[in-house]
């Protein structure tokens, strides 16, 4: 194979005893890079399709209900169809009353009108019992539809109900994205401004990126020295202290965060240490955990090996005689540190800045521990929309969003650092 | 290698172990020293009678696991511990299995269930184990400027300093805020349907949000007060009680401005082991366990029949149950019901502007 | 870094306070760990130290927490006979150990295997697309963990009820094939240990990837094409060459994922039910709802396992350098 490679300029070539031309060789090459390539990639294969399987498609699918809700069409069928021609501010017509005397039969049978109900609820507030309540006294229901309907619960004759029954009808939907960046999708498909006092994903992410930078920041300032001192000692010392970065980072992220409450609560060692050096007194200890506080601390701690690391590696290579080059030419130490070693070190806050970052605004651990109201972040948010609210297509818009910018800074590390050089430990 | 073999040969002996026993049901409830009441009062005197197994498990409330669960095709909870309005809503759902009150045993004296139960506690889908209240405590050893007494206490951070605790989520907060700012508890949720009426009850909040350290668990709130992390925070009154009564800590309920609710079993659709979940319902929902339960904990039990029957603390014989219950005359002057409907039908948006609120 | 002798004292100001904030630093990385020591053996139901323990009071300090792991749902903790056996099957802790070595071992392996075969395909030249496959393999490492749970969640117990209905289908055909379609009607992932080992497997891999890769980076090919001209198999040079060389790459990657896959705990709230409960799961609602020194207890036997880990990496680091022949200055 190789013999063929190097020789490929030289024609004509034999191999065992026959004569080949130059379109015959290129062939052949091509066909043995083929082959080569194809051992390869079928290396890769069984990992790919795994993760393509295990990954890649329940997160698409995941995500594609943040703009696919079938909720409310698939059991409200009749209506769907009546609404779809409906301009969304002339009144109701009675055929469309009979459409929904006619779906609500099924799904009050059916026991699915709490679902419907929910749905509906989601666009207009309060309207969820309208709508368990009629179901369950369907039976008596007769026509003209509009006019019996009217009669069992005026609020059917809101034209708010309708309009929220149609917003609630579209299958593919822009109005959880919407939601998610505080914008609400209307009945006849215009899309305004969230409410004021109900704006808060907008919030949420900015505080997320907050706490993300304030993170990455710690962990630069508080990386650094240390990375410096660790490349700088001689090898046996620094192989000591090494462990002292080591060992936080194989411990168990539930051990730190349940460590660092007993550090920080208001009977924790923090506070009992500054009441005993006479900081405060017993009675206004400070409130270090719950709070932002908590969570920047936490996850400093957290993250700060990912920063570390990645800093050690890099100064690890710098050579000392740079540095004492720059000295013998005249440089004092901070001009010797400050032009000549720190911008050999910028790949390396690069590389554990980005990662700090990346790993930092999805976390949910500790901030759900730790954070209390203040400290929680979008992922904490995102999991109260998967397991309390139930709105799960909003959490998938939410989580799409989110992943977004987190994919902008993967690429982001990729063309700084690149994916290939990403080192651990 | 070797600690490779030895990993191999562990992983194997637990691929072997774990393996579940028959006739088994998971029954979730609400944790600590709730679920222990349960778990004295329902669980061992069944497991002995049939000798089946409870596997017990804890979660913080909601219908997101039976939910998921349904939906997933693949239920593994037999019996869940729910809010009032969680039950209506999963039945609403479709979540749930039905249930009929003729299948369930007449009370020891002799009444027919239907008669047995407490008006109200007895649902199409969920039947009810007891009676709990939301109230506030406070340790009596670290609040200053008197003694509490009031709901407006509560509220009162410039005669009462200290921090204080609140459930992270709007239901019994915004009632409390109204009570709190003069609003009788007969009127609470008619105010509370106006728009006005919620900015009211979040403005009541505001004046002590700074203040504010939240829980989620039942569990938290005695922590919280035992750790000296607030001096006064709302609670489960049962959770309190046992804090005093069993490890002597110096709280004190204030029953002013109480919310009671009902906690009722359901069984999500689908549930593994049908039979004997239901066995297992009627059973703890029977006369002798419900009294039974109520020597565990200050929850009032919600048939009739159990009344008479409540006597005082598990060990402690001095300590009588019936004056420390929600449903004693005496802690129901200034006390709300908990609205399902209402709460139903505003749950959504409320967590919403309520989160909003949180944010700002 | 050793200060000269002919520092100014600027200079040695500096040095010092250097290594004072430096010393500030490690404090603040290893206290916390440490902290959690004594305090597991507070013989109080505290999460903080009480006068008792700072004054060296022996009644201070007791093992109740560690006796609380063994014992906590447990049928009967108070028998002497079968102790154990109830221990092993009941003891909440105990059950959450199993699982989280059960999960992890398998995770694992599943992992370890597929990861290495991927990366060492990924280091060969002629890989085509190589970049794009390796963002994408390593994705699961970047995407926020909220997202993975609540995906795998929806994607596998969907995916299961496709599987299912393909079961029923092929049931219909009679033979052997009904035995398997049988089978297949009953298959789930969400709630089973499986699903839970798939997931964590899926968390494992960049990794394995990324270590692998890192020892192949400056692996000769030639002695790869070396040994196919003197004959031998690709799968006999696979694991006479190169398998040598990755070796520490592979246990270090394998160790990654294990690790990953036992202090997991977003993804197990989503795809388990309390059968599969892991020990970060058990920790993560002991926290939230009651914070006991038991916690504290179960974190001290981790701290103790992760030192032990440590050991075992650097033994290996320096079995990787003998080998390579790199010195240990």
């Amino acid at each position: 194979m190789t013999a063929i490679a190097n020789n490929s300029a030289a024609a004509p070539l034999t191999i065992d005893g026959v004569i080949i031309d130059d379109a015959e060789l290129k062939k052949r090459l091509d066909k043995a890079m083929f082959r080569s390539r194809f051992r390869a990639f079928l290396l890769v294969l069984p990992l790919l399709l795994f993760i393509v399987f295990s990954f890649i498609l329940p997160i698409a699918y995941f995500l594609m209900q943040g703009i696919y809700d079938s909720s409310f069409s698939s059991k409200m069928p009749e209506v769907t169809k009546s609404l779809k021609d409906w301009d969304a501010v002339s009144e109701p017509t009675e055929e469309m009353y009979a459409a929904l005397a006619a779906d609500l039969r099924v799904v009050s049978a059916n026991k699915t009108i709490g679902r419907v109900a929910t749905r509906v609820n989601r666009e207009f507030p309060g309207s969820r019992s309208l709508f368990t309540s009629t179901g369950r006294s369907i039976s008596k229901l007769e026509a003209p539809y509009k006019e019996s309907l009217v009669k069992k619960k005026k609020k059917w004759a809101d034209i708010r109900v309708w309009q929220g029954m149609k917003t609630a009808s579209r299958t593919w939907t822009p109005g959880y994205y919407a939601a998610a960046v505080d914008l609400k999708l209307n009945a006849d498909g215009s899309i305004d401004q969230q409410v004021e006092k109900r704006r808060i994903h907008i919030k949420l992410f900015l505080r997320t990126l907050k706490i993300s930078f304030l993170v990455t920041l710690f962990c630069v300032v508080l990386g650094y020295p240390i990375a410096f001192l660790l490349a700088t000692l001689p090898v046996r010392t620094s192989n000591l202290l090494l462990i002292l970065v080591l060992l936080p980072f194989w411990t168990s992220i539930l051990v730190r965060t349940t460590a660092w409450i007993a550090m920080l609560q208001s009977q924790g060692v923090v506070n009992d240490l500054l009441v005993y050096f006479g900081v405060t007194d017993d009675g206004s200890r400070y409130s270090l955990i719950y709070n932002q506080l908590g969570t920047l601390i936490a996850m400093t701690h957290i993250l700060l090996p990912f920063m570390v690391l990645p800093l050690y590696s890099v100064m690890k290579g710098i050579p000392p005689s740079y540095m004492r080059a720059a000295k013998s030419l005249g440089a004092t130490n901070w001009t010797a540190f400050w032009r000549v070693y720190a911008p050999q070190t910028i790949p390396g806050i690069g590389a554990g800045g980005i990662l700090v970052f990346i790993v930092a605004i999805g976390y949910y651990i500790t901030p759900a521990l730790v954070g209390g109201q203040e400290g929680s972040m979008i992922s904490n948010f995102i999991d109260s929309h998967m397991r309390q609210t139930l709105n799960w297509n909003l959490a998938a818009a939410l989580g799409g969003v989110l992943l977004f910018v987190v994919l902008i800074f993967y690429w982001l590390y990729d063309r700084i650092v690149g994916i290939d050089n990403m080192k651990l430990g | 290698m070797i600690k490779v073999t030895t990993l191999l040969a562990a992983g194997i002996a637990v691929a072997a172990g774990a393996a579940n026993a028959a006739d088994s049901i998971t029954v979730v409830s609400w944790g600590g020293a709730y679920t222990k009441s349960q778990v004295e009062a329902y669980h061992k005197p069944w497991m002995a009678a049939t000798g089946n197994t409870v596997v017990s498990e804890d979660y913080n409330g909601g219908l997101a696991e039976v939910k998921a669960q349904v939906e997933a095709g693949n239920v593994k909870w037999d019996l869940v511990d729910v809010e009032l309005s969680d039950a209506v809503r999963g039945c609403d759902e479709g979540l749930l299995e039905t249930i009929s009150i003729e299948d369930f045993p007449a009370g020891a004296d002799g009444t027919a269930a239907k008669d047995d139960f407490l008006p109200g506690t007895f649902h199409e889908c969920a039947v009810a184990n007891i009676v709990w209240s939301t109230i506030y405590a406070y340790d009596s050893t670290k609040v200053t400027g008197g003694t509490p007494s009031t709901i407006a206490d509560f509220f009162d951070t410039a005669k009462y300093p200290g921090k204080r605790g609140l459930r992270k989520n709007p239901k019994a907060n915004l009632e409390m805020a109204l009570m709190a700012d003069g609003v009788a508890a007969d009127e609470v949720y008619e105010v509370l349907e106006t728009e006005e009426g919620i900015e009211r009850a979040l403005a009541k909040l505001d004046s002590i949000k700074a203040d504010v350290v939240w829980w989620e668990a039942g569990a938290q709130p005695p922590q919280l007060l035992a750790d000296g992390e607030v001096v006064m925070t709302t609670a489960y009154n049962g959770r309190i009680f046992n804090a005093v009564a069993s490890e002597d800590k110096p709280f004190e309920i204030v029953w002013d401005g109480q919310i009671w609710d009902l906690d009722l079993w359901v069984m999500p659709k689908g549930a593994p082991n049908k039979e004997a979940a239901m066995d297992f319902m009627k059973y703890s929902t029977g006369t002798e366990a419900l009294a039974a339960q109520a020597s565990w904990i200050s929850y009032g039990p919600a048939r009739k029949s159990s009344g008479s029957l409540v006597g005082s603390f598990h060990n402690k014989p001095e300590l009588k149950m019936a004056s420390h219950m929600p449903t004693a005359p005496a802690n129901l002057t200034n006390a709300l019901q908990n609205n399902f409907e209402f709460w139903a039908d505003n749950q959504d948006q409320l967590n919403e502007q309520f989160n909003a609120w949180l944010a700002k | 870094m050793a200060i000269p002798a002919y520092a100014g004292w600027g200079e040695r100001l500096w040095y010092y306070t250097f290594r004072f904030l430096c010393g500030l630093i490690f404090l603040f990385l290893i206290s916390p760990i440490l902290i959690v020591l004594p305090l597991s053996f507070n013989a109080e139901n505290y999460f903080s130290f009480t006068p008792g323990m700072l004054g060296l009071d022996p009644d201070a300090f007791s093992l109740r927490h560690y006796k609380d792991i063994l014992t906590n749902g447990m049928a009967n903790p108070e028998r002497l006979t079968g102790w154990w056996s109830d221990a092993w099957n009941n003891a909440q802790w105990i059950r959450s150990m199993r699982n989280s070595f059960f999960i992890g071992f398998f995770a694992t392996i599943i992992a370890t295997v597929l990861g290495t075969l991927a990366a060492v395909g990924l280091s060969r030249s002629e890989m085509p697309f190589k970049k794009k496959i390796m963002a994408l393999l390593i994705s699961p490492m970047i995407v926020p963990l909220v997202i993975t749970g609540a995906g795998i969640f929806r994607g596998f117990s969907d995916g299961a009820r496709l599987i299912n209905s393909f079961g029923a289908w092929l049931a219909d055909f009679g033979g052997p094939l009904t035995w398997i379609g049988n089978w297949l009607n009953e298959f789930e992932l969400v709630y089973t240990h499986l699903g839970v080992i798939l997931s964590h497997a899926v968390l494992g891999t960049p990794f394995v990837i990324i270590t692998v890769t890192a020892t192949l980076v400056g692996f000769d090919q030639s002695l790869v094409r070396a040994a196919y001209g003197m004959g031998a198999t690709p799968l006999r040079t696979f694991f006479k060459v190169q398998m040598p060389l990755i070796l520490p790459g592979v246990i270090s990657g394998a160790l990654f994922a294990f690790v990953t896959s036992f202090d997991e705990v977003v993804v197990v709230i989503a795809m388990a039910s309390v059968e599969q409960r892991t020990i970060p799961r058990q920790m993560f609602s002991g926290i939230r709802e009651q914070i006991s020194p038991t916690i504290l207890a179960v974190a001290t036997i981790l701290v103790v396992l992760s030192i032990a880990l440590l050991a075992t990496l650097e033994l290996i680091r320096r079995r990787g350098e003998r080998l390579r022949g790199v010195t240990p200055a």
